[in-house]
């Protein structure tokens, strides 16, 4: 065995990679609850991968045929049903984890120096995600997959002066259609995917540069021992991979009993308008985005059309997704984790989550008065945690950050 | 930091639990269907009462005959004899016996497949739906529906209705309503027997899992994990 070992690493750094990223790769002790879901959202990565590979042999890209290979995998492809289930459960439970991630990246500060790059590595990850989901769940060709399709696609076509060409770009036809479906698809099963792999790559070499950060926001390196190993540090492999494993599990209870208990879970995972096949010329009652897009488009719906234009709307949306990246730097506060920050971080941060599940949930309601309103005022908060950070974060005492982590 | 911690948990469970999607569309009240997909017996009266009644202008194009015999423990035999008028073959999917064209003279549209018509709307709707007929005269075929108004489907089971009493008529349309929503989803058979397993393998796992974390992380003491080298 050894002798095979000095083979490999003669000829490939085996042994090298497997120290610096996993037995030798010094990880925080004290992690807790929130650092289970990077390490969820690579297996993730790997279900909608090996699912989807199974699934593309058996799906038909082409408008005509698209919706009833669908149903051939719920029936007559054997297992074709689990398949399915996993892959469109595992959509969803894509950004459960991610949004999850990206909160712990808020509490405890994750995003400050010098782990900016590693930050904005996930926001491109995310952004890329939103456009893999909203693809993929254009391919089943149901009604929802083709009206929320047309309402997204429509949105380039605001702009002005370039709006039609764009339009015309994308959709490779004059409406939605099978031109659609098959760039879509194409799209779905090898660029983005691709694109994610090689992200999610980056954003682990980016991690793994500075080390992790930690619920004290305290930087581990800075208190190595004689070896030089950081004194709060423990190897990654086997403890916190003996650790995640007890978290994939937990996740795998609680996967599979939607799997199998409730698949469509009430419409939030399955839309049970999608269970009919496109019609161009039949618009539902009502198109809503499945839930991880909602507070986006809550944000487009709430600003009006101005001068007969979309473009306020979908400048908006896309505001509100792209200033997330600027985090690091509108973020002015000394200390990291949310243990140690001022009060006005905890108010202003707590206001902002709340802002973000109501903009999701009204996303998801068809529109009354009343709902639009709620969607301009917590629009306006989504907005201010942003641009009034730079001072909420400089104003009110900071506790003191200890030397070294502490115990929990 | 543990009050925030509750906060956001309690946040997104009252979201998650608020959340309820139903495809009745409002304003119409539907009864409850009150259907039981394991119940064998209904499934099988459900399946004879579709083909006698509904095969003739609905299609259920996504099913085919040999499954539901396997599905529902009809035998291949009584399927072929009884069951099947507009097929000669058992794997053959389930077509209706009205032409495309002749439907759009008679009825003025093309009667939906049925196929996923129980997930898309909902097996309330589907049950409410076979009951809401009325006598109203203005309509070509004598009828219209409470539930979906102007609907061009004659009310195919008056005769059930006039002949059985109000329960027993109750009990063809929820076998109907069941039968539609075994066919919008057959392997609703099975999946919680399956799912009830696979969460007994990981409850399992999940025990050795954790012994397993525990007995590493006794090394974790400042400096100690590196005992073992």
């Amino acid at each position: 065995m050894d002798n095979n070992k000095n083979w490999i690493d003669q000829r490939f750094p085996l042994t090298k990679v497997w120290n610096e990223h996993l037995a030798e790769y010094y990880t925080p002790r004290n992690f807790n609850f929130w650092y289970f879901f990077g390490s969820l959202a690579i297996l993730v990565l790997v279900i909608q991968i090996l699912t989807g590979v199974f699934l593309t042999m058996h799906f038909k890209p082409d408008a005509a045929h698209a919706f009833a290979s669908v149903e051939y995998i719920m029936r007559d492809v054997d297992w074709g049903w689990l398949i399915r289930y996993i892959h469109s459960t595992g959509a969803s439970a894509f950004f459960v984890v991610i949004y999850l991630h990206m909160y712990r990246g808020l509490l405890y500060g994750s995003y400050k120096a010098p782990r900016e790059l590693i930050w904005i590595l996930g926001m491109v990850l995310y952004i890329a995600l939103m456009a893999e989901a909203f693809m993929g769940y254009v391919l089943p060709w149901g009604q929802m997959s083709y009206w929320g399709a047309k309402v997204i696609i429509n949105l380039f076509g605001s702009f002005p002066i370039v709006g039609e060409l764009i339009l015309e770009f994308i959709l490779g036809d004059y409406a939605v259609g099978d031109p659609v479906l098959n760039r879509f698809f194409s799209l779905h099963v090898i660029a983005l995917p691709l694109i994610l792999v090689v992200l999610v790559f980056l954003h682990i070499v980016a991690l793994h540069t500075v080390g992790s950060n930690n619920p004290d926001g305290v930087e581990i390196k800075k208190n190595k021992d004689a070896n030089g190993i950081p004194k709060d540090g423990i190897p990654f492999h086997p403890y916190y991979s003996v650790k995640d494993i007890v978290g994939v599990v937990v996740f795998l209870m609680i996967f599979t009993s939607i799997v199998f208990f409730a698949p469509a879970l009430g419409g939030y995972f399955l839309e049970a308008p999608n269970f009919v096949e496109a019609n161009p010329l039949k618009t539902p009652d009502h198109i809503a985005p499945l839930w991880y897009l909602t507070p986006f488009y809550s944000v487009l719906r709430a600003i009006p059309p101005m001068f007969g234009s979309q473009l306020p709307g979908v400048l908006a949306m896309f505001a509100a997704l792209l200033i997330l990246i600027a985090l690091p730097w509108l973020d002015r506060s000394k200390v990291k984790s949310i243990r140690y920050r001022s009060w006005p971080y905890k108010v202003a941060l707590t206001i902002f989550v709340i802002s973000f599940i109501v903009l999701g949930w009204l996303g998801m309601q068809a529109v009354t008065p009343l709902y639009s309103l709620m969607a301009q005022i917590f629009t306006a908060l989504y907005f201010a945690f942003f641009i009034l950070m730079p001072w909420f974060t400089s104003i009110g005492e900071t506790k003191p950050v200890p030397e070294r982590t502490t115990e929990h | 930091m543990k009050t925030l911690f509750n906060t956001t948990l309690a946040a997104v469970a009252a979201m998650v639990i608020s959340f309820n999607a139903t495809a009745g569309g409002a304003g119409i009240h539907l009864d409850p269907a009150n259907t039981d997909i394991t119940d064998e017996a209904s499934l099988q009266r459900g399946a004879q009462s579709f083909m006698n009644y509904c095969s003739g202008c609905h299609s259920i194009e996504l099913m085919r005959y040999n499954r539901i015999a396997k599905d529902l423990n009809i035998s291949e035999a009584d399927m072929a004899n009884n069951l099947m008028f507009n097929a000669e073959k058992t794997g053959s999917t389930i077509f209706s016996s009205m032409p495309d064209d002749g439907a759009k003279e008679w009825f003025g549209t093309t009667p939906p497949d049925l196929s996923l018509t129980a997930r898309a709307r909902g097996t309330d709707w589907v049950y409410t739906y076979l009951k809401g007929f009325y006598a109203d005269d203005s309509r070509p075929y004598g009828v219209n529906n409470h539930v979906l108004e102007n609907a061009s489907m004659p009310d195919v089971l008056w005769q059930l209705k006039q002949d059985k009493s109000e329960r027993a008529f109750n009990q063809d349309v929820r076998d109907i309503t069941n039968f539609l929503d075994y066919v919008a989803e057959p392997v609703k058979l099975i999946r919680y027997e399956i799912g009830a397993k696979v969460l007994g393998f990981l409850f399992i796992l999940f025990i050795l899992a954790y012994l397993l974390k525990k007995e590493y992380w006794k090394d974790v003491k400042y400096g100690k994990w590196r005992a073992k080298d």
